[in-house]
């Protein structure tokens, strides 16, 4: 079944597409514009597009006042900390449900996945007096396991998707060609598994990276990533919107130029395996 | 050399008995089919050649070798799956040539072996590129490759036509017949298809329910089929099976009678009935014909210009010498 598509049409849609897609990019490219700006500029009315004095001085305010780069580095610590720790469990555990499944393996995965359900600040005292007592509060390693935690139902079902995908009979097929095990695992099911956990780690470590509740309340001075670093600039001096904005693009531009650049796998992650 | 032998092997799933101790022996280059209908076993036997199944106990020999406990890897057999098997990563020349790759061959017989298999099978053309841009006629005939360049001592064929167009499947069943001719190499062949089986096969082995109801060649099961079970199976269409009075007449519980060994006739013979359903198909016409005693409807098979239409009254004589018969228990009466 094909529909036909006249040009009148497709200009719409594109029209449409376009649209919709500058209406979601309009935050991002407002915030950007805001941090160029001056603290008056920025919350004149009516609102100035691109005829202003574009200015730097608010990258240099934000980072003579707060230390990026240990933010920053907190950040990629903590989200690829997380992200290769969550890999680690969760590699075997989808290998073993996908591979190998019991009776009650498909109730796992649900109980696992119910888990996402449940609201976060239920669990916020436990947490932190466990973290208290172990004397971790505003660590590194504190966030690496707890946002491991809260990602790795995602990350077993995204891989026990992948895994699901790979036929049995090309396994067999290896054991008939004469593949040893180690082999069948080096030249056929890491080739074909591959794949998936790139794309797992990607979303992953954009999850870590974008977790705020976490971050922000389980850390001060010494742990604290760079959601932490915005949220420091809008309270308690008042707002300051061309620093926020400067803070923040700060803080989203390593992970918005690492998804520019992986995007074909990213794709594949946020479809959960459904399109080959 | 690519002699197997079953001796008392038998399979469980763990209380169910899928088949039960059967011993079969397969000569080496005999084109061995394995044909019965679906669930009967058939392609668990074949695994269990293969090693992909463990026996539950008795013993498979290859070579009068014990390959029991061997693995898969060991067993010098090659094997090709009814969903192909390629490995999608790689290219169909890197496919072909993973088996050799495994036994540590040198590149340069590789290579050799590479372009001889994509030469006989008409793969030179598509030796760079991935199973995925194949049809599939052509991914069955990587599959195919990448067996045959290990010289294996067996092929083992599971249903590998079954994915094919009904066109496709007749040519790749000549090309597989021929491929037997050239390589003499012994091939077990699982299928579900009674067509298959006789078109191809040295020897049929007919199962049902995890037992092997009768060995033979195909002429062999055609003309003389051990039991009611291996005649209705063998043969298209299938053979007319008739009970009560007239069996009685031939000393039988049942009387077998196929489609192509009953004379048609407008004005006389054994037994009157009614046309029903007439597909013409050219060469042939298969009769349903309704109103004989015994068995209803029974099937006739004439000239293809044969002039009958739906409703008229034809009556039908056997041919004395073609007459099969059976008895209580379904056995063959000699």
């Amino acid at each position: 079944m094909s529909r036909a598509i006249t040009p009148r049409k497709k200009i719409m849609w594109t029209a449409l597409a376009w649209g919709l897609g500058l209406l979601i990019f309009f935050p991002i490219l407002w915030t950007f514009l805001t941090s160029f700006k001056s603290e008056s500029t920025a919350i004149s009315d009516p609102p100035v597009w691109f005829l202003f004095d574009w200015t730097t001085e608010n990258y240099s305010a934000v980072l003579e006042r707060s230390n990026y780069p240990l933010a920053l580095m907190n950040s990629i610590i903590i989200a690829v900390g997380s992200t290769i720790l969550g890999i680690l469990i969760a590699v075997p555990a989808a290998w073993a449900m996908a591979f190998v499944p019991g009776r009650r393996t498909k109730d796992v995965l649900l109980w696992m996945l119910s888990t996402k359900m449940l609201p976060a600040i239920g669990v916020l005292y436990p947490l932190v007096l466990i973290a208290k007592y172990f004397g971790v509060m505003d660590s590194r390693i504190l966030l690496i396991v707890i946002l491991m935690l809260i990602n790795l139902p995602i990350i077993v079902w995204m891989l026990y998707t992948y895994f699901r995908e790979i036929p049995g009979e090309i396994l067999e097929a290896a054991r008939m060609d004469g593949a040893s095990l180690k082999s069948e695992i080096i030249y056929v099911l890491t080739p074909m598994a591959v794949p998936g956990i790139a794309s797992t780690i990607l979303l992953n470590i954009i999850l870590a990276w974008n977790e705020a509740f976490w971050t922000i309340l389980l850390t001060t001075v010494d742990a604290a990533p760079l959601t932490k670093f915005i949220a420091s600039f809008s309270a308690p001096e008042g707002l300051f919107y061309a620093k926020l904005s400067a803070a923040s693009i700060m803080a989203i531009a390593p992970i918005l130029i690492m998804g520019w650049f992986s995007q074909k796998q990213l794709v594949r992650g946020l479809t959960f395996g459904a399109v080959k | 050399m690519g002699r197997i032998q079953l001796k008392q092997v038998q399979k469980k799933f763990g209380e169910v008995e899928v088949i039960p101790p059967l011993d079969l022996e397969i000569n080496d280059g005999e084109f061995v089919v394995f044909v019965g209908p679906s669930g009967c076993g058939k392609s668990t036997l074949l695994r269990l050649i293969a090693g992909l199944e463990d026996t539950t106990s008795g013993t498979v020999e290859i070579d009068g070798e014990d390959a029991t406990g061997l693995p898969p890897a060991k067993r010098r057999l090659a094997m090709v799956f009814q969903s192909y098997a390629l490995y999608p990563h790689m290219t169909v020349r890197k496919n072909i040539a993973f088996p050799m790759k495994m036994a540590k061959m040198p590149q340069a017989e590789q290579d050799k072996r590479i372009e001889a298999a994509a030469t006989a099978l008409n793969l030179t053309d598509y030796l760079d590129r991935r199973p995925g841009q194949l049809s599939g006629g052509q991914r069955q005939r990587v599959a195919i490759g990448r067996a045959i360049v290990r010289e294996p001592a067996a092929f083992l064929f599971d249903e590998p036509l079954s994915n094919l167009d009904a066109a496709l499947r007749v040519g790749m069943r000549m090309e597989i017949s021929e491929l037997h001719k050239k390589l003499a190499t012994t091939m077990v062949y699982v299928t579900h298809d009674q067509v298959e089986a006789m078109t191809m096969a040295d020897k049929i082995v007919v199962l049902h329910a995890g037992v092997i109801e009768q060995v033979g060649s195909p002429l062999d099961l055609y003309r003389a089929p051990r039991n009611k079970f291996v005649a209705g199976f063998i043969g298209s269409p299938k053979m007319n099976l008739l009970e009560g009075a007239e069996a009685a007449k031939h000393n039988a519980r049942t009387m077998g009678i196929r489609p192509e060994h009953i004379n048609i006739s407008k004005t006389e013979g054994d037994w009157q009935g009614t046309v029903g359903v007439a597909e013409h198909l050219g060469s042939d016409t298969f009769m349903h014909i309704h109103g004989i005693p015994g068995c209803d409807p029974l099937t006739v098979r004439a000239g293809g210009e044969v002039d009958v239409k739906h409703g008229d009254t034809v009556y039908l004589t056997p041919q004395p010498e073609h007459v099969h018969r059976f008895d209580a228990q379904g056995l063959r009466i000699a």
